[in-house]
């Protein structure tokens, strides 16, 4: 497993939580996020760091994306030879 | 009432981080090290697998490289660790408003007051030690006890990843039979002098009259067998809780061995203004100024003087600085590290005006350097230099208020 980093649009609510709805892959496709189902801060094992986790629905499967609040950046865990 | 005290130790900190980042070095010997280019090379700290193979603390970079040949050094990231040592006492002030840090990566938690809610010492301490690990990927021990010292011991009992408890019925039993050196501010000095005295356990000093140890050890020898007997009452700070502050000191070795006075006067000019910086930072002023100086042989020697008037200003820190340095260094003899420290602190309010020149003229210097601190916040330590600075770039080059690693700052808890 490593780690990507990826563009993400996302809404800042006016409690300061922010949601993503968007993100794109570098090869310019853009995926809309359909539900975020939990949002926790946990620690990525397999890509390396740790952020607060979304766990995303995105066209009809579960994925784990990671807002890493300390470079500021988002990130999805990929297989190696992806 | 009894308290229930819990002391959390991240296992192995900076280098769990490393391979939390890294997961390509899990399960490969890792040492986080200074760089060995500017003669900072040693092991900073060490994963398990590089324990296992005998590398220690402190080790320089070949002694660790001969004791494990297939070692991978990382250099360290202290941002990262601060940030993760903010992250873990976000988790730890979920179960109490009584935090107290002991360096980066440990803490003390009084936890008395939330059994009601989260249940006992040992399930608030397994509760964290998972918390901590789904949400920052790092383990941790924690000690759970009645007092500070037996909850610190209790963490250093067991590793990594364990809760240990020490119950005060049992105490005894579980404390008593460790070597004296594990209690804490035991030293290696105050073991081997409890040693000649043949007493090597906790139990063997807690069962020897009080007024011996005294006579040892003075007043701290008093402090330690109240400790091995359990009787530690000092309490857990509050968040947030300042801690006061003892001294101010910063120390570098230099990129290169220094012999001549003139370049030893650039690296305590950079010390001086970094000390006297932080002391206006933290509204401070000093009465006594130490220095600190190691040869190229390790041989490593501190002395301190008292100022004429408590002073803030980098000039009159760095004057007696210099002073002692002559007073005490052989000239020729090379240098591998200088420190400067600012002692017997005051708060600046109380400060009376003097007719003295000496003090009015350091009084002027404040003044310049209040000026000079506001535009460094602006602008960077680079803005305004010394003109002693531009002699030598490679020993002007060091900026200790902004690298942690030379960060010295001595505190005192208040009781």
């Amino acid at each position: 497993m490593a780690k990507k980093y990826i563009d993400v649009a996302a809404h800042f609510d006016t409690n300061g939580q922010i949601i993503p709805i968007i993100f794109w892959w570098d090869n310019g496709k853009c995926y809309r996020i359909d539900r975020v189902t939990e949002i926790r801060r946990a620690a990525s094992l397999k890509a390396g760091g740790t952020g607060i986790r979304y766990t995303c629905r995105i066209l009809g499967k579960n994925r784990y994306l990671y807002y890493d609040d300390y470079a500021r950046k988002w990130f999805v865990e990929i297989n190696e030879n992806f | 009432m009894e308290r229930t005290i819990l002391h959390c130790d991240c296992n192995n900190f900076y280098a769990s981080v490393e391979c939390l980042y890294h997961p390509e070095l899990r399960g490969i010997p890792v040492a986080v090290a200074g760089d060995s280019q500017l003669r900072h090379g040693i092991v900073l700290a060490k994963n398990y697998e590089a324990k296992k193979c005998g590398v220690k603390t402190g080790n320089p970079l070949w002694l660790a490289r001969q004791l494990c040949p297939n070692i991978v050094f990382v250099r360290p990231h202290f941002d990262l660790y601060m940030n993760f040592s903010k992250m873990c006492r976000e988790i730890y002030s979920q179960y109490s408003d009584r935090v107290e840090p002991y360096g980066l990566d440990e803490c003390w938690i009084d936890v008395t007051g939330s059994t009601w809610l989260f249940g006992s010492g040992a399930a608030i301490a397994n509760s964290i030690r998972e918390k901590i690990k789904s949400e920052l990927g790092i383990t941790i021990s924690v000690g759970v006890s009645f007092n500070k010292v037996f909850s610190k011991l209790g963490s250093d009992y067991k590793k990594p990843d364990a809760t240990t408890i020490i119950p005060f019925n049992d105490f005894r039993k579980i404390v008593w039979p460790l070597p004296v050196s594990s209690l804490l501010f035991v030293g290696r000095a105050t073991a081997s002098l409890l040693e000649r005295k043949c007493i090597d356990t906790i139990g063997k000093l807690a069962q020897t009259d009080r007024r011996y140890v005294k006579d040892w050890l003075g007043k701290c020898g008093e402090t330690l067998w109240l400790y091995a007997n359990g009787y530690d009452t000092s309490p857990v700070a509050a968040i947030g809780e300042q801690p006061v502050i003892k001294s101010i000191g910063n120390s570098t070795t230099m990129p290169r061995d220094l012999i001549n006075y003139d370049e030893m006067k650039i690296t305590l000019m950079v010390l001086s203004e970094s000390v006297a910086a932080r002391l206006r930072q933290h509204n401070l002023q000093c009465e006594t100024v130490q220095i600190s100086i190691r040869g190229t042989d390790l041989s490593w020697i501190e002395r301190q003087e008292k100022l004429a008037a408590p002073c803030c200003d980098s000039t009159t820190i760095y004057l007696k600085a210099y002073e002692l340095l002559k007073k005490h260094h052989q000239n020729g003899k090379p240098v591998r590290s200088l420190g400067v420290r600012a002692c017997n602190l005051s708060l600046r309010r109380f400060d009376q005006m003097s007719f003295i020149p000496s003090v009015q003229k350091s009084r002027s210097h404040e003044a310049v350097e209040e000026v000079l601190d506001n535009l460094r916040s602006r602008f960077g330590n680079k803005i305004v230099q010394r003109g002693i600075m531009l002699t030598d770039a490679a020993l002007s080059a060091l900026d200790p208020q902004t690298n942690y690693h030379n960060l010295v700052l001595s505190t005192v808890h208040s009781q």
